[in-house]
């Protein structure tokens, strides 16, 4: 170790990948539907999806975690977005694909992405 | 990235409990369900509730998982970490709300809301054998700050100003003792670690190196730039096996990265450290007895002066601190003297960690800022009494210390306050006692070890514990005198002025301290020929029932010295003169006609 900043890379490289074990109450959480409905549907490829796009982009404000069934089993995958104050979003119908813009429009610049929600969807 | 952390306690005490087995069937269990590159199980040092042992906890969420077995992984992988459903069954029972089903936070807790974690504050947060998540928790930071923004004196003048002490039992300021060893001047000087941690039932040293290793590394970095060494030892005992392991692997780590070594930081620093096994002798953690020992000599004290300070390892000026003062210095320097002093008493400033045994419910290491009291640590941390009995005294500093009795529960705890009520801090063993101890006893009990430990140069020390213990001994045959109490207190005396070294200064502590609070148990041993608790043995009697035995002879049959005697449907008799009072045929009788008194 020559310097101080080669002391600070490693810092800043290993806190991203330790920072999941600090207090995570003040997060934006993303909860992926991972029952066996979930799974059938295809949860584990978003839930996957999730959590390599937020590393890549180094989003340390934002925990992905999964969650049981919430009862809507035709419309997963779903994915619930809870923010800071605990306001929720749900995306339904979700795919590896349809992550990387949630993440970029959603998580980053706190747009939601209306086409993919529940609300978009007929529920009739 | 892992979308999840599974931190297994790999400390010693859920080692012993097979957590090692638990990763191996998790790691297995993951791969087999597909979530070997989401999962992340990471061994980490202890978390402090040993009592529950072996411990988990899953982030993100923070759940803690207690007692769990091998059994029960695949239902936490399968569930929990596939699909997200909480084990609640496994749930530590305090983290879980009665009224919802929500999980509480650990810090919620009664055993962690009262604890601040300066010097554990990476034990069972970090894996130990991985340098990089010390870093991550701004490790070796402190030695960047000192080695490039500052000089010797001002690091001395920062310890100093925090009010530090030495942990290892006898307080003294630790920013006084390396301005000593700065002032002396020296071709070589060297900085050691007492890690000889021997006090029996204290283990908060062990679950640092196990837990955190490098920040003792780093102190010592510190220290050594502090005072002008280039050399560090830490000098270990030979029965901590993982704290041995771990260290070693963080010295080669910290090394690697050239944090020990030449030329640190490219600033001309060069520090180094060697670790030194003890061969499991108690006086060795006295300073000058650990720096012969070190040398590769017999471990045995000297009179001082001169001091360490001035001659020390190798007749070097040398410092010499405990691992836990060592585990506070990083944070110190990061954080400020005040931020420091902010915490505890007066006199006593920071945190102290406390092992907590004997007859309490949550066995374990807890640390909290000095002035806390003893009522609080045990009653509220350490949940009390695990089977509702009486709490009667509890037992600091090991065999140097005395015990507390229930009327100084409420003397905020500190060096000065635990002297001064005939204790003292210690290392930090806090050994709790109920009714069913005898105050002579656990006397005796000490007094064996310090017989057994004293190294034999000094007479006072060789000779009058072995007296000591002699009298003790007489008493709980019932053999004693009232005589016999003044002459012990008087030897007791004697040992504490005459003795060359620590261990026979402070070897009769016990019995002082508990003929101060406990005269009236000795009383009752020397005149009643009684011991109240039950334990001594010689003074109790077993005797069977006559109303309530109905001559099963099923004691008789299990007597392993064939001391009952009596026929079929004849209340049976215990033959006094062949009775060994093991307490076997009380535990067979099926109408608890026999008792022993």
């Amino acid at each position: 170790m020559k310097s101080l900043e080669e002391l600070k890379a490693i810092r800043d490289r290993v806190k991203s990948s330790v920072d999941i074990r600090e207090d995570n109450s003040n997060k934006i959480r993303v909860v992926v539907g991972m029952a066996t409905c979930g799974i059938a549907a295809g949860a584990r490829p978003v839930l996957a999806a999730f959590t390599e796009e937020v590393a890549k982009r180094g989003l340390h404000n934002v925990t992905v975690t999964q969650t049981g069934c919430i009862g809507i089993c035709q419309y997963e995958p779903v994915v619930e977005i809870f923010d800071a104050d605990g306001n929720k979003t749900t995306y339904v119908k979700m795919t590896a694909e349809k992550v990387a813009k949630v993440v970029t429009d959603h998580l980053v610049n706190g747009n939601v992405v209306t086409e993919y929600t529940i609300g978009s969807i007929n529920m009739k | 990235m892992y979308r999840s952390h599974v931190l297994v306690c790999g400390g010693t005490g859920c080692s012993s409990s097979n957590s090692q087995q638990i990763i191996d069937s998790l790691e297995a269990e993951l791969k087999e369900q597909g979530l070997e590159n989401e999962v992340k199980v990471v061994k980490t040092g202890c978390f402090g509730l040993c009592a529950l042992g072996p411990i988990m906890i899953v982030y993100p969420e923070g759940c803690f998982y207690s007692e769990v077995k091998p059994d029960d992984v695949p239902e936490i992988v399968s569930e929990h970490l596939l699909k997200g459903r909480i084990v609640k069954r496994l749930l530590y029972k305090e983290t879980v709300a009665e009224d919802s089903d929500k999980v509480k936070s650990l810090n919620e807790t009664q055993f962690y809301a009262k604890q601040h974690r300066v010097a554990l504050r990476n034990c069972g947060v970090i894996n130990p054998e991985n340098i990089d998540e010390y870093i991550a928790q701004d490790g070796y930071q402190a030695l960047g700050k000192v080695l490039t923004e500052m000089t010797p004196q001002q690091v001395i003048d920062v310890i100093s100003a925090s009010g530090l002490r030495g942990r290892g039992g006898a307080g003294f300021p630790t920013g006084k003792k390396w301005s000593f060893a700065a002032a002396n001047q020296a071709d070589q000087k060297y900085v050691c670690c007492n890690a000889d941690e021997g006090d029996p039932g204290a283990f908060m040293d062990r679950s640092v190196l196990e837990g955190d290793p490098h920040v003792v590394l780093e102190a010592m970095a510190i220290a050594g730039y502090a005072i002008g060494a280039s050399q560090g030892y830490i000098y270990v005992r030979a029965e901590y096996p993982i704290a041995v392991h771990r260290l070693q692997i963080a010295i080669k780590q910290a090394r690697e990265y050239g944090l020990l070594g030449k030329d640190i930081f490219g600033t001309g620093f060069n520090f180094d450290i060697d670790l030194r096994l003890g061969a499991g002798a108690f006086v060795c953690g006295e300073e000058t007895a650990l720096m012969t020992s070190i040398e590769g000599h017999r471990g045995e004290p000297r009179p001082r002066p001169p001091f360490p300070a001035v001659k020390g390892l190798f007749q070097k000026p040398t410092i010499l601190n405990n691992v836990e003062t060592y585990a506070n210095v990083p944070r110190i320097i990061l954080n400020g003297a005040e931020w420091f002093a902010s915490m505890g008493t007066e006199k006593s400033k920071g945190t102290k960690v406390f092992a907590l045994g004997g007859k309490i419910k949550n066995t374990g290491l807890v640390e909290v800022p000095m002035g806390t009291t003893l009522r609080e640590i045990i009653e509220e941390i350490g949940g009390g009494s695990p089977n509702g009995k009486k709490f009667k005294a509890a037992q600091t500093g090991g065999p140097s210390g005395g015990c507390i009795p229930a009327e100084h529960m409420d003397v905020p705890i500190d060096y000065d306050n635990l002297i001064a009520i005939g204790s003292m801090m210690g290392s930090g063993g806090l050994i709790v006692m109920d009714e069913d101890t005898c105050m002579v006893d656990i006397a005796k009990f000490f007094l064996e070890f310090t017989v057994d430990e004293s190294c034999g140069k000094c007479t006072p020390c060789r000779v009058g514990t072995k007296r000591l213990y002699e009298m003790l001994d007489k008493i709980t045959r019932g053999e004693g005198t009232l005589e016999d109490l003044d002459k012990m207190e008087q030897l007791c005396y004697y040992i504490k002025a005459n003795s060359l070294c620590g261990l026979g200064q402070t070897a009769p502590n016990p019995v002082l301290s508990t003929l101060r609070y406990f005269r009236d148990e000795y009383v009752a041993h020397v005149v009643d020929k009684k011991c109240p608790a039950g334990v001594c043995k010689h003074l109790m009697q077993v005797t069977i029932l006559t109303d309530k035995c109905k001559g099963c002879t099923l004691c008789a049959r299990t007597c392993p010295v064939g001391a009952i005697e009596g026929s079929v449907k004849v209340p049976h008799v215990v033959n006094q003169a062949k009775c060994i009072k093991c307490g076997a045929c009380i535990e067979k009788c099926k109408f608890g006609a026999i008792v022993k008194k």
